[in-house]
């Protein structure tokens, strides 16, 4: 479903992600973990071309990009492979002067040009489906962190991605709001959708993942089934990273 | 006195219908025309302003550079006066009417740019994460955000506008001060029209107001505050 070879990305000269492999079958939950400026968010940028790797070549269901040195940035290149993928965002980022049901609907009626009456019947089981079929009129204010967010996880799903990317969906919540936001992801899981999360939830990544990731300055310094990299990581950093969360 | 006053009083009451009509039909119309020209020109230079070609960026900026460097006063000498020395000859309102439009435009794209910038960046990942081009997240997403934020500074210069247009008076659009002037030049009696010229504006300008006051309003109805 997804295949990233050899990709590599820099800011004003200084590399951040220094050649990821990585692929992802269909179907499976890849957690990615590490610590903070790894480049967790960079890679997960560069799978939806909200970052335009530097160099590589990524592949996100059937549409594919080859990052050479004389690429360049072409809207009509970009869009194909972008809609292959939705995004949740830490910050929810949803759209505040449009409902919830507005916001699950617009990429339906703009981008795919579903009929209105489709595209509100999607949005509204999108949003039955995560717990807000009573909440759908209400303007993202009017809404607390986990409940937006949820919305955020309706919109992206509204489009059928072939994968959702999901970057520390829970960090900017209330602890207490935690566990609806991942309740909604874990359901998704066992419903087969493929998914790639950051996050720092260390007992949902052991609850959801089927692979564990752990990122390191811009390296995949290890890769296993969360048990291995959980409880025997095989790497120096892996086990300081880990001991570093548990004190 | 007496006499004085009933004179007065009538020069007041003879004149306020004339210049009231010569308001709506000359002032209201001519504010409202530049102002939309205005806007237009607003929004093409906001855009170049903020868009990555070097030439876009570098013809709006001159462009605003100059409008705002300079008086307006000067500016309508130039378009109705000065044009005409290069074989360029516009008609005093069609003239007054470039000079506002240009006016407007280049004070309110900096009003327009500042508020498409204050659209967090977030806003714009969020609309290309559901697969829109750029056209289509700066239409749908960005611009009723930077509107709501863009309505107050506009409705402050659509309210100056009013007023500026009585500059038009000196190239000899017959607007509303224009009148003032002329009934002025047969009854003698400047402070009185000029008076009862200011209060007519005065009564345009609020409005306006509260007009604008009621399109706020209206805009903030998604916004927490
Ligand atoms: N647009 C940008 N311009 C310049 N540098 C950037 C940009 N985006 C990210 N970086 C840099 O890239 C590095 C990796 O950032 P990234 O956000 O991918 O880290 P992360 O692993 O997601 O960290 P965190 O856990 O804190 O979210 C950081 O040093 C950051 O400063
Ligand atoms: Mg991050």
């Amino acid at each position: 479903m997804i295949e990233i070879r050899n990709l590599h990305k820099s800011f004003d000269g200084l590399e951040i992600l220094k050649g990821i492999e990585l692929t992802v079958e269909k179907g499976e939950v890849v957690v990615i973990i590490g610590p903070s400026g790894s480049g967790k968010t960079t890679l997960l940028r560069c799978m939806n071309l909200l970052e335009i790797p530097t160099q590589g070549y990524v592949r996100i269901g059937k549409e594919e990009l080859d990052v050479s040195t004389k690429w360049r940035y072409k809207e009509k290149v970009v869009l194909p492979i972008r809609q292959q993928s939705g995004m949740v965002f830490q910050g929810y980022n949803l759209f505040p002067h449009k409902t919830a049901l507005e916001n699950v609907m617009e990429g339906s009626v703009i981008v795919k040009k579903r009929p209105h009456a489709e595209a509100r019947q999607r949005a509204e089981e999108m949003l039955a489906k995560v717990g807000l079929a009573d909440r759908m009129n209400m303007y993202p204010h009017q809404l607390s962190g986990g409940q937006q967010q949820r919305v955020g996880i309706a919109r992206a799903m509204a489009l059928d991605p072939s994968v959702l990317l999901f970057d520390e969906p829970t960090s900017a919540l209330d602890p207490e709001l935690v566990s609806e936001v991942l309740k909604a992801i874990k359901q998704l899981a066992d419903e087969g959708m493929t998914m790639v999360i950051v996050t720092h939830e260390m007992g949902f990544a052991r609850e959801v993942a089927d692979r564990v990731i752990f990122m390191d300055a811009g390296h995949i310094v290890e890769e296993d089934k969360p048990e291995e990299i959980f409880e025997r990581p095989k790497h120096e950093r892996t086990r300081q990273f880990l001991q570093r969360l548990q004190t | 006195m007496d006499m004085l006053s009933d004179r007065i009083i009538g020069i007041v009451v003879d004149s306020f219908l004339p210049l009231l009509v010569t308001g709506i039909t000359y002032t209201i119309p001519l504010t409202f025309i530049s102002f939309a020209i205005g806007l237009f020109l607003a929004f093409g230079t906001a855009y170049a302003r903020l868009s990555s070609n070097k030439i876009l960026y570098g013809i709006s900026s001159f462009y605003v550079w100059v409008i705002r460097g300079t008086p307006l006063l000067v500016q309508l000498f130039i378009i109705f006066y000065g044009l005409p020395n290069m074989g360029i000859t516009i008609g005093p309102l069609p003239a007054a009417v470039i000079g506002f439009s240009l006016s407007v435009g280049a004070y309110n794209s900096e009003v327009i740019r500042a508020a498409i910038q204050s659209v967090p960046k977030g806003q714009w990942e969020a609309a290309y994460s559901i697969g829109m081009t750029r056209r289509q997240a700066r239409r749908r997403i960005i611009l009723p955000q930077a509107i709501r934020v863009a309505i107050p500074p506009l409705g402050n210069s659509f309210i100056s506008l009013v007023k500026d247009t009585s500059l038009a008076a000196t190239i000899t659009v017959t607007e509303m001060f224009q009148k003032a002037q002329q009934i002025t030049a047969f009854t003698y009696e400047p402070l009185v029209l000029y008076c009862e010229v200011a209060v007519i504006y005065l009564m345009f300008s609020t409005v306006l107001s509260t007009l604008r006051s009621r399109v706020e309003t209206r805009l903030e109805r998604y916004v927490a505050k």
